[in-house]
């Protein structure tokens, strides 16, 4: 196990190295020199060249590079020119939104995808597991942001139940909650709906194991077998799906994010593109980008605790 | 056939249909606005309304539908014009430095958000219908590398391919004449399925005004202008959704069937 982890840790590393290398150089790519395109075409020449000073554009790109790399290390993201703020201050403020988004999307669809993946595999080849098939496949079809704006139809505008848009902030933490509700639910509706299929089928894999088989002989009933036994073993591949799903949600509540005005991480990225902050843009995704690949490094380890056969690949 | 395959089949074929039609004949002009007629709910002479210009909803879907289609095609087509040739290798270099390279880039782009990195590149390069393609084409490289060398991989191992070695053919001609008509069911499948991902991809970029630009018209940017309306004129709303909807689960009851029509072993699992 530890040489495992270790080897994990060492690809954790150059896989976070390397995406920063490729999302320093993206940027790079703009049209033309970046302080004049992050500026527009009104600019003084002489705020041109404050900004490329600040930015360092005199220097060779690989300078720049590990200089940006070795402030990143130190927690320094650089300052944005558009909000006037520290950018570490500005991604902390919308993490405290989308992590709160993305954990409560997935609580959601875990809670929905457990009880309906249990049935569907205990009732597998009847009615009512064709009927969740069906309806999972609705599920996975739905545009996320589209169920969003009906969701804001009937409950927002038609019920007056929940909040249309915005965030009031966690200082009432009751009406935090109640701004993310809605999106919450249009973001883990599709998911719910895979996971209840990856659970259905992992399920109904479990079912031909020997060990099912001794569990049935000694007298457990069907049900009793389902959660002692097949439940906790169907439970690693959706774990794995779960992580990827986090990540999605994550970095995937950017257009949710722009239905319902939330000030989340992505609608921050999505905002500094369009003001053309590409300090912002940089450090925001490499945030995004880094948190996605630490969640599969830990649904990595996760799975190999669990299961000792994946530690000899 | 399952009557999903044959529903998947017809919701699919309608959206090819409405895109293809779309070239010779809409009901009306696509861009011709007709204030006085905004807004109206489905009726005789607009079967599925106007919007807020009086543009008829139902001419704005069939050439919406083109532009979802030509979209998510093309994106298929740059996964698999790059991904399989890359999985292909690796499958034929199994074990080499070569292969270690290929699947480590793979894992690399799967670290991305797809979503964030296609919204990047269309702002860094200008929104278009172009670069939405370059940007969810990309994304599908990985995914036809993977599915490539995971079903190439074991045929490596069977006699007939040994046998071809054997006869002098490299790995290059094996790899086009045997391993890949061999898993071209496999890559079918995908490609279905990474179609219905291209076309929810498209829409949602047009949605945040990051796909096909005015005045041509796409599902993602009708829901867009629609989000304003949504109070006044559901239906504005409602009618591209449920496009979108109905495409993408088409495709996927498609690729369900397909999959299981052309491995039969599957059916005994489920």
């Amino acid at each position: 196990m530890l040489r495992y982890s270790f080897r994990r840790i060492l690809s954790l590393g150059l896989s976070l190295l390397v995406a920063s290398a490729v999302i320093f150089s993206v940027v790079e790519l703009v049209p033309g020199d970046p302080a004049s395109f992050m500026l527009g075409t009104g600019a003084q020449p002489e705020t041109i060249a404050a900004l490329r000073e600040q930015m360092g554009l005199d220097q060779p790109l690989p300078l720049r590079y590990a200089n940006w790399l070795g402030a990143l290390l130190q927690g320094d993201f650089g300052q944005s020119f558009t909000y006037k703020a520290p950018i570490s201050e500005l991604i902390g403020d919308r993490l405290q939104v989308s992590l709160a988004l993305a954990v409560l999307a997935l609580l959601l669809a875990v809670a929905i995808a457990l009880p309906v993946g249990v049935y569907a595999a205990a009732r597998r080849g009847q009615a009512g597991d064709a009927a969740v098939m069906g309806g999972t496949q609705l599920g996975i079809a739905l545009p996320n942001f589209w169920f969003a704006m009906l969701l804001v139809l009937l409950f927002a505008v038609k019920l007056r139940w929940l909040p249309a848009g915005g965030f009031p902030g966690w200082s009432d933490p009751l009406a935090g909650l109640k701004a993310l509700i809605l999106p919450a639910v249009a973001l883990a509706l599709p998911q719910a709906a895979i996971l209840a299929r990856v659970l259905r089928s992992a399920l109904i894999e479990t079912q031909g194991q020997d060990y099912i088989r001794t569990a049935r002989a000694k007298g457990l009933s069907a049900g009793q077998v389902l959660r002692r036994h097949a439940l906790r073993n169907a439970l690693i591949p959706v774990l794995t799906i779960m992580g990827m799903q986090f990540s999605f949600l994550l970095a995937g509540a950017i257009i949710i994010e722009n239905v319902f005005y939330l000030p989340g991480l992505g609608r921050l990225i999505f905002q500094a593109i369009n003001q053309r902050d590409l300090i912002v843009v940089q450090s925001a995704v490499l945030v995004l980008v880094a948190a996605v690949i630490t969640v599969t490094f830990i649904v990595d380890l996760a799975y190999a605790l669990v299961d000792p056969r994946l530690r000899r690949r | 056939m399952r009557p999903g395959t044959i529903l998947g089949a017809l919701l699919a074929g309608l959206a090819v249909l409405a895109a293809a039609v779309s070239f010779l004949w809409t009901p009306y002009d696509v861009t011709q606005m007709a204030i006085a007629d905004k807004l109206m709910p489905p009726n005789a002479g607009h079967w599925l309304g106007t919007d807020h210009f009086g543009r008829d909803i139902l001419s704005m879907i069939m050439v919406g539908a083109r532009v979802s289609i030509a979209v998510a095609l093309v994106a298929v087509g740059i996964g698999m014009g790059l991904g399989v040739p890359l999985g292909l290798i690796a499958a034929a270099r199994r074990g080499s430095w070569l292969e270690e390279t290929i699947m480590r880039g793979n894992d690399l782009i799967f670290a991305f958000p797809s979503l964030v990195i296609a919204i990047l590149i269309t702002a860094i390069f200008g929104p278009s219908a172009v670069n939405a393609i370059i940007a969810i084409g990309i994304f599908n490289i990985p995914v036809f590398a993977r599915v490539t060398r995971g079903g190439a991989l074991p045929l490596w191992t069977l006699d007939y391919i040994r046998a071809a070695e054997v006869s002098g053919k490299g790995a290059a001609l094996i790899s086009l004449q045997y391993i890949l008509p061999n898993i071209a069911n496999l890559l079918i499948v995908q490609g279905t399925i990474q179609f219905s991902l291209g076309i929810l991809a498209e829409a949602g970029l047009s949605y945040v005004g990051l796909g096909a630009q005015p005045p041509t018209p796409s599902w993602g940017r009708m829901l867009a202008e629609a989000q304003t309306m949504v109070t006044l004129a559901p239906h504005v709303a409602i009618i591209p959704g449920l496009c979108i909807l109905l495409t993408v689960l088409g495709l996927n009851l498609l690729g369900d069937g397909l999959r299981d029509a052309l491995d039969p072993r599957l059916k005994v699992m489920r």
